[in-house]
């Protein structure tokens, strides 16, 4: 119900939203909870285990029951909290965890069998057959609990991270908020204030009471009014800090778009990390509930949440209000609700001395006992002494005290402190660096104490920044807090702890009862504090209950562990840009549109897109294209990009002889213009990498390195350069993007590449030279990875596009063309070339039968390592090549014809195979146990994944060209 | 006059969106500059002739459209102009490995703050700052060229990347901002 000329919403902006397909109507300002309040919605969700009815019981975030799923064109989002979402135009949200509608929820049956729902139900329940867990109960029990359902579908809605840095960050704009950043504003520091709202004040909007002498709203906007002119000042309304991390890093959630229909390009939540040395904790605190028997019900409320809809939002929760209540500054709500024309039916106040004159009925030393109301409160049953008696009521109002907000000092392991004069956990000083608790969060519980401290600790940070400055401290109220602890009410029936998870004191007892004694086991044993509200409602009272059903005081029971994040973060905020093609930045060769344009489909090699073959029309498979690419290679000329293989520049004195350090063979004895091959090894004696090295003068090399392993490479041989010989004259830069390189292929390879440097070269195999390529300065290296005489033309890489063009043009008219990376990986199989596919990381020299180019002369990174017993010899599996008539895998494995199959008769495994047109056969690269022994045996090749059974021939992996003859053409 | 038709990552796109102005620039030649042991006299004396000193960490200095940006230990890059070899040094062309992109305006350093994870307050990171960090999950070199204006150098084969990154910030930087896109 709303009432006239109360509340800060804006009642010249009426809007409608929806609520299980529904239209209400709100004002701007509103939250849904607040909105349904005015439209007298008192039943908004069901619980998790029982299904039992549940109304709004908080104003903010720590709500444990207002939790429905909001409906977006995009994206569907559980689990949103009534209290903390604004109502806009065209909201559209319905309730959840229900069977039917919310008032019939089927599941409801759940609370008639909570007898036998107990805490440990499950776990003692389901254990018989262990089978049927997994099959039938679970699905079942995930069914029946839980809470917000998923769509289903990618979340494609915008999102956004940032950072942000600033001197002093202040999370929270209550009095003691406002008042630190104030004061850490005007001594000129960078500050940014994060509140969770949309609108700053804190409790300050929602209590009445005075600060110098003005309302506390106008004081909230004199000053907010002033840190928005600081240019120093950054305000972060709707921001809510998450975590506290090291070096002074803050996870905060801000709702950008959340509050607004959805727009393009307009995140709907942005995941910030804010680093600040200082930090100042304005949390205030959270009211706590008191347990007693169907405490749950609708209507039934926190007495600072009814305080807040009615004089922030202008609505009453109720007609007519009870209050349970055990300090005197709770007295407030029903005062401005009696104020406000609202009938308050009573006042329950379990302390026998408490004052008791108020303008309606008080019952001190009485409790509440018992509530009844199927789908809402609608009477209360108090016990006072000996007697009890009901009383008529749909909303009742209660507080247990207060729990200080402490959650962000405990993130770095820090344990609160127990406060006997406040019945509560306090923040331990210094639990996380640089972060100082103030006001309600640290339990100064007045205004006065609020504004001192926030003050106090802000100009101790300013102080620290090298800064003075002199803030007036505005006159506030200063009543001190008085409480004696008041966790539950002793009775029969089921008292709730924590709302979300459905935990009663029952539960906790039993807990005990059974052993589970450790606050932490009670956790997991009762689920309690394991909701989305994450115990924020119910850890204190719980552990109390706890505390007492052991025998052991509350300090001595301790509390749970405090974990990020305060509220929940959404998965799609943390990983905001990263969904899909985000995943990872994406490399595109100079040749990328050609290849496109001819229809070639693009694979992934790491991070570039690499042309796997291309088409040709009136080819219905990829195999023909790749046949018909190897024939042309083999009879013609082909062109191939292979701009992504690593490149080294290496210079300096000590050039050769780094390469002699990293490299198995040796390179300080290549002559100027020639290349060689190299074999580089992990310090553990396994190989790293292949890949050619030129010598393009007496002190200049370049490296090449696989596609796979560059960044691997360069990392390697910065670590060795750094770790080894930093005081060699040598120095390395990678030069792969600088560089688009092309390689010419086949028996017309030199006809082509000649037609394109300006002077025509007999280059020797194994041989580079500057050349000048249609008018650009670039280089000419003769190598093959074919196995056909070949050549590999690099240019600048901004003419890249041109040179593949022109080149491949000019291939066509000699009957060649491109291939890709398909018909590349059948010509190096054809000729035994390995790949990291062989390379994978467990290999040694000797088992790809290289051990010949270990140099005997020189020490290498790796040569010791290889040497140790079991990383060479005939137990090894060796490199072999397979031939074979049908079609074979790669991960399949190997066995002797005639044995069985198992991993004990297991000989080895298959790395790589193609269809050889060249052969017209299957060939394949194997690791065969004594592999270089056997060829020309049989074995079996064995893939349960894809039903293969073939006799292979064992062979000498390179079938093609053996000796060489093309290459040296 | 080279017969080969020369491209730059980007075909020198840009755009403006929110006060943000994204663009492709060609920035000329590269040289990566190593300092080798022993080498720095004559380095300083190389870079003499430019009208240029080899830079502190995580600056650049400019001299008549020369500029020297430090890129990480003994190692700089001459930007701008060719760079002969010198005594001392390592010389190596990077003309062709980066793709620049300069990022100006008022809302320049709220598009930065959402992909590079440094303090880029003008106090802390003021002109004539470079530094090699992450844009987003890319490796980039970063410099504050003006006090609303920053240039991003990436490899060049992810500057289609860069550029997607920087034009959906900006997008999302000028809805925040309420500018119709």
């Amino acid at each position: 119900m709303r009432i006239d000329g109360k509340g800060l919403i804006d009642r010249t902006k009426p809007v409608r939203f929806r609520f299980d397909g529904k239209d209400y109507a709100g004002y701007k300002g509103d939250t849904l909870a607040s909105a349904l309040l005015a439209n007298d919605v008192r039943l908004v969700g069901r619980s998790f285990k029982y299904h039992r009815p549940r109304g709004v019981l908080t104003a903010g975030s720590e709500e444990p029951n207002a939790l429905v799923e909001v409906i977006g064109a995009k994206n569907q989002t559980p689990n949103v909290r009534a209290t903390v979402q604004e109502v806009f135009e065209g909201l559209d949200c319905r309730s959840q965890n229900r069977l039917g509608s919310l008032r019939f929820d089927l599941l409801a049956v759940n609370d008639y069998l909570s007898p036998f729902l107990s805490a440990g139900f499950y776990y003692k329940t389901f254990m018989w057959p262990r089978a049927f867990w997994e099959g039938l109960y679970e699905p079942i029990i995930r069914r029946a609990a839980g809470l917000g359902s998923l769509s289903g579908k990618h979340d494609e809605g915008v999102y956004e991270k940032a950072f942000a840095f600033c001197d002093v960050l202040v999370i929270g704009s209550g009095p003691s908020g406002l008042m630190a950043a104030l004061t850490a504003g005007r001594a000129g520091a960078d500050v940014i204030l994060a509140e969770e709202s949309h609108a700053l004040g804190g409790r300050l909007l929602s209590d009445a009471g005075t600060i110098s002498g003005m309302p506390g709203g106008e004081w909230v906007a004199q000053v907010v009014a002033e840190l928005t002119a600081m240019p120093n000042v950054r305000i972060m309304s709707r921001t809510t800090v998450t975590g506290a991390y090291d070096h002074g890093t803050y996870g905060a959630l801000e709702r950008v778009g959340l509050h607004k229909p959805a727009r393009p390009n307009l995140p709907r939540e942005c995941f910030w990390r804010i680093v600040a040395p200082h930090a100042v904790l304005a949390s205030g605190a959270l009211e706590r509930v008191v347990a007693f028997k169907d405490n749950d019900r609708p209507g039934l409320m926190m007495a600072s949440a009814v305080r807040t809809y009615l004089n922030r939002y202008g609505v009453a929760p109720g007609k007519r209000v009870t209050l349970f209540a055990n300090t005197d500054a709770a007295r407030a709500t029903a005062r401005e609700l009696m104020a406000a024309g609202v009938t308050v039916a009573a006042i329950i106040d379990p302390r026998p001395d408490a004052f008791s004159v108020e303008d309606c009925p008080v019952h001190v030393g009485a409790e509440v006992i018992g509530t009844r109301g199927r789908l809402g409160v609608s009477g209360i049953t108090v016990r006072k002494g000996s007697e009890t008696f009901e009383v008529e009521t749909d909303c009742l109002a209660m507080s247990g005290g207060w729990n200080p907000t402490i959650h962000l000092t405990c993130h770095m392991n820090g344990r609160p402190r127990w406060s006997e004069e406040l019945a509560a956990f306090v923040p331990m000083e210094g639990a996380v660096p640089g972060l100082v608790a103030v006001g309600a969060a640290n339990g100064s519980m007045s205004t006065h104490g609020a504004l001192a401290t926030g003050r106090a600790a802000a100009q101790k940070m300013a102080e620290a920044l090298g800064r003075t400055v002199q803030v007036d401290l505005p006159e506030a109220e200063d009543v001190p807090y008085q409480i004696k602890a008041f966790w539950a009410v002793e009775g029969k029936g089921r008292a709730w702890l924590d709302f979300a998870n459905d935990v009663t004191t029952k539960d906790v007892k039993l807990a005990a009862q059974e052993g589970f004694r450790s606050v932490e086991h009670m956790k997991r044993y009762t689920t309690q504090g394991m909701a989305p509200d994450q115990g924020k409602n119910s850890n204190v009272a719980a552990l109390a209950v706890l505390a007492d059903a052991t025998g052991r005081g509350i300090p001595e029971t301790g509390t749970t562990t405090f974990r990020p994040p305060y509220v929940p973060v959404s998965i799609a905020a943390m990983g905001a840009g990263g969904r899909a093609e985000g995943f990872a930045p994406q490399r595109f060769l100079t040749s990328d549109q050609a290849s496109r344009d001819r229809g070639a489909p693009m694979i992934e090699a790491g991070l570039w897109y690499r042309p796997s073959y291309f088409p040709k029309p009136g080819e219905a498979t990829w195999r023909e294209a790749c046949d018909r690419e190897v024939d042309m290679v083999r009879q013609a000329v082909g062109i191939a990009d292979v701009s992504t293989l690593g490149k080294i520049d290496i210079q300096g004195k000590d050039a050769g002889r780094f390469l002699d350090f990293v490299y198995t063979n040796t390179f300080s004895t290549l002559p100027v213009g020639r290349v060689r091959y190299g074999l580089m090894l992990r310090e553990d004696g396994l190989v790293l990498d292949d890949g050619t090295s030129a010598r393009l003068a007496e002190n200049h090399y370049l490296m090449t390195t696989t596609t796979a392993a560059a960044g691997l490479v360069m990392r390697h041989l910065d670590f060795v350069h750094q770790a080894f010989c930093a005081d060699w004259q040598v120095r390395f830069i990678s030069v792969t993007e600088s560089w688009a390189q092309f390689a010419v292929a086949g028996p017309k390879a030199r006809a082509l590449a000649n037609a394109f440097v300006e002077t025509p070269v007999e280059l020797p195999f194994m041989g580079v030279t500057p050349v000048r390529v249609r008018g650009v300065d670039g280089r000419l290296f003769r190598i093959s990875f074919s196995g056909e005489e070949g050549y590999e033309i690099a240019v600048p890489t901004r003419f890249g596009e041109a040179l593949f063009r022109d080149l491949v043009a000019r291939a066509e008219t000699l009957g060649g063309g491109p291939y890709g990376m398909e018909a590349l990986n059948v010509l190096r199989i054809e000729k035994g070339f390995i790949t990291h596919a062989e390379i994978h990381g467990r290999v040694t020299a000797h088992d790809i039968g290289m051990e010949k180019m270990v140099a005997a002369k020189k020490d290498c990174i790796g040569k010791a390592a290889a040497m140790r017993p079991g990383l060479w010899g005939p137990e090894r599996d060796q490199l072999v090549g397979l031939k074979a008539a049908e079609p074979i895998s790669a991960g399949a494995h190997l066995f002797v014809p005639g044995t069985e199959v198992h991993r004990e008769t297991d000989q080895g495994y298959v790395t790589s195979v193609g269809f050889s047109p060249t052969l017209n056969a299957w060939l394949g690269l194997a690791f065969l146990k004594d592999g270089r022994a056997r060829i020309g045996e049989r074995v079996r090749l064995v893939d349960h994944l894809r039903g293969l059974d073939v006799i292979c021939e064992v062979c000498h992996p390179v079938f093609h060209d053996p000796e060489g003859e093309k290459l040296r053409a | 006059m080279p017969e080969l038709i020369a491209k730059s990552a980007l075909d020198g796109r840009s755009l403006t969106l929110g006060g943000v102005t994204l663009a492709e620039v060609a920035i000329g030649p590269i040289t990566s500059v190593a300092v080798l042991p022993g080498g720095a006299k004559a380095v300083a004396k190389g870079l003499k002739a430019l009208g240029l000193t080899f830079p502190a960490p995580n600056t650049f200095t400019e001299r008549k459209g020369a500029r020297i940006v430090w890129t990480g230990r003994d190692q700089a890059f001459v930007l701008g102009v060719d760079c002969p070899t010198m005594e001392g040094a390592a010389i190596t062309d990077q003309s062709d490995g980066w793709a620049v992109l300069a990022v100006s305006g008022v809302a320049a350093v709220d598009v930065l703050v959402r992909l590079v994870p440094l303090d880029l307050r003008l106090g802390a990171f003021p002109v004539g700052t470079a530094v090699r960090s992450g844009l987003n999950h890319m490796n980039a070199v970063i410099l504050r060229t003006g006090d609303y204006a920053f240039e991003v150098m990436v490899f060049r084969s992810m500057a289609r990347t860069a550029w997607h990154e920087l034009e959906t910030t900006i997008s999302m930087v000028a809805a925040r901002a309420g500018v119709k896109i």
